[in-house]
Formats: C-alpha cells, sequence, structure tokens
C-alpha cells in the first residue's frame, strides 16, 4: 500500500538521458534477450548505465511496475465501472486506503467535489468480467464503508473515445 | 459481444505472473521466464502474440508521469446528446488528452489531461471549454491508494 500524499507529489528532477530513456522504453521495450542492452544502444549508452538509471527511478517511484500492460477490455473485463463515493472529508484517507486494498480495485483515488453538481470524493475503478460482477464488487465496497457511505453511484464506461496513455514529449 | 479470448496456460502464467517485478538486468526475460517455469524463447513469442492479438497494449515500464514534473487530471463535462460527436472530437483533438472515455450519467465525457508542464492544465481545461461550449469540471486527483495490478485471468 502506498498513499501517495501532496508532500510525496512534488516531483521528481530527472536529467535529459532519464527522459531520452523514458521516451525510448514507455512504448514497450524491445522483445529481444537483451533488452535493455538493445535500448542503451540506441540511445548510444552503457548498458550499465540503462540499467542503474531504471533501478533508480524505480526506487524514487516514477517507474510504477515493468511487466505486462494488460488490455483489460481484450481480456474479458467488459464491464468497466467508476464507482463513486460521498464519504466524510475527515475518513476519506482511512476508507480509500481500505478500498485500495480489494482486489477487483485496480486504482482508487481521493478527488475534489463540485456541489451541486458532484458530490463524490472517492473513486474507486472496479473491473469485472459482466455488470453482474461489478455489481457484486460494489455491493462489497459499500459493505466495507459502512455509514460512512453517504451516497454512492457506479459510471460504467460506454465507449472509448480516445486511449493512447500517457506519453511524455505529448505536448 | 464475445466473452473471454481464447487463453492457454501458458499465456494466462505470463499475464498473471508477469504484472510486475520483471527484472531489470542483462537476460531479464530469461531470469522471468525461469520464474514462471518457461523458456526465453517461449516468452518472448508470446508475449509478441499477446501485443499482436490486442490483448496487451504493450510489455515494459509503467511511469508515473506526475512524478516527471508534469500534471495529469481527470476531467469531465455534460455533453448534449445532440452534439455528442462532434464534442467528443474537439475533446480528443489535444494531443494533452490521453484517455477519453464515454460514461453513463449526467457527466458523459469522462477525460483524462497530462500535461509536461503544471501551467498547462487549466489552460487546456479553458480552452476544451471555450471550443465545446461545456463547462469542465477538473478533479485532479488529491490522494491516492495504489496496490497494483492484480488482474485474474
Amino acid at each position: 500500500m502506498k498513499p501517495l500524499n501532496h508532500d510525496l507529489m512534488t516531483p521528481t528532477p530527472v536529467d535529459e538521458t532519464d527522459r531520452a530513456l523514458i521516451t525510448a522504453t514507455q512504448a514497450g521495450l524491445p522483445l529481444v534477450s537483451d533488452p535493455y542492452g538493445a535500448v542503451a544502444a540506441e540511445l548510444d549508452l552503457a548498458r550499465e548505465d540503462v540499467l542503474a538509471r531504471l533501478r533508480r527511478m524505480q526506487a524514487q517511484g516514477i517507474v510504477r511496475r515493468i511487466g505486462v500492460i494488460p488490455q483489460h477490455y481484450a481480456l474479458g473485463y467488459r464491464a468497466n465501472g467508476m464507482s463513486v463515493w460521498d464519504v466524510p472529508d475527515e475518513h476519506a484517507v482511512e476508507l480509500g486506503r481500505q478500498v485500495g486494498a480489494l482486489d477487483f480495485v485496480s486504482h482508487c483515488y481521493r478527488r475534489p467535489r463540485h456541489l451541486p453538481v458532484w458530490r463524490y470524493n472517492l473513486f474507486a475503478m472496479v473491473h469485472g468480467r459482466s455488470r453482474a460482477e461489478v455489481e457484486r464488487q460494489v455491493a462489497q465496497i459499500a459493505a466495507l464503508l459502512g455509514e460512512d457511505c453517504r451516497a454512492h453511484e457506479v459510471l460504467y464506461s460506454k465507449r472509448i473515445l480516445k486511449k493512447t496513455g500517457l506519453r511524455i514529449g505529448a505536448g | 459481444m464475445n466473452g473471454a479470448p481464447s487463453l492457454d496456460e501458458v499465456d494466462r502464467t505470463i499475464i498473471n505472473g508477469l504484472q510486475g517485478g520483471f527484472p531489470v538486468c542483462e537476460r531479464p526475460y530469461a531470469a522471468a521466464a525461469e520464474r514462471l517455469g518457461l523458456t526465453e524463447d517461449v516468452l518472448l513469442s508470446r508475449l509478441q502474440s499477446l501485443i499482436e492479438r490486442g490483448l496487451l497494449s504493450r510489455f515494459g515500464p509503467l511511469y508515473n508521469a506526475e512524478n516527471l514534473g508534469g500534471a495529469v487530471t481527470l476531467a469531465a463535462l455534460a455533453a448534449p446528446r445532440e452534439r455528442y460527436e462532434e464534442i467528443a472530437a474537439e475533446v480528443n483533438a489535444f494531443p494533452e488528452v490521453a484517455h477519453n472515455y464515454e460514461r453513463e450519467h449526467a457527466l458523459n465525457m469522462w477525460f483524462v489531461v497530462a500535461v509536461e508542464q503544471p501551467e498547462r492544465r487549466r489552460q487546456v481545461l479553458a480552452e476544451i471549454e471555450r471550443r465545446t461550449g461545456c463547462k469542465v469540471y477538473d478533479m485532479p486527483k488529491l490522494d491516492e491508494f495504489f496496490i497494483g495490478l492484480r488482474l485474474e485471468v
């Protein structure tokens, strides 16, 4: 569990070589035996330099994880629900930690309300193979929140209008 | 909608077992394959195939854009039904818009804006408001409770 707070969200400086390394790898690693060596060759760096930079960026939290980046929808997770919750502000951080620790929650955030249009301050993304599965998961979150849940909704995605992923150098 | 895609045991082992922890070393695929009980060649060819079949969007590092000094926010607007497609096109035309989803709610368009210069965030949102004529609700994250992905296929 890694709750981030404002203090921890201050930017971490990266140098030009780090940025070049990020740009070269953010669309994926080469599928060859020595992928870091291949990236190093492309950037005119030593492999050891690339390895050291990646390890440092892992320790700094700039690299979240290295592995498969799945397409939930293509993998059969057709019901993607953004569950949103109105919980007391003074409990929101503790409740967010508990909701974020549930297996089926992929992301959990505290966000600002926009009263009167938008009353919800806790967001939890749940992925299920069907709406029925998502509804069961949402019921589990509601049970966990108990009386702290003053209202909630699930916003299902109807259509992906754009998905390019986060890219540096995009604008 | 057809159901789950055809995945065999090897595909499942890779997707379930390699959602993080890929090593940073000279022969990482060989090391990861050994941990999964596979060979390097099989792991490489399966990853290639999973990407080509669209089941993985990619294989590699997931970066945390905010830690790079940029800014990311989630924003929403209520697009009138009769102008929905036109507004979606306006929003998507911004290179700073990384994702955009149609959702079932009065706020029916939800998009992620990622900028390298934090001060650009408000400019981009204001520009989207101006071009679409819709009020944009800015919902940056205040706290994040993140464990990591534990998708089970």
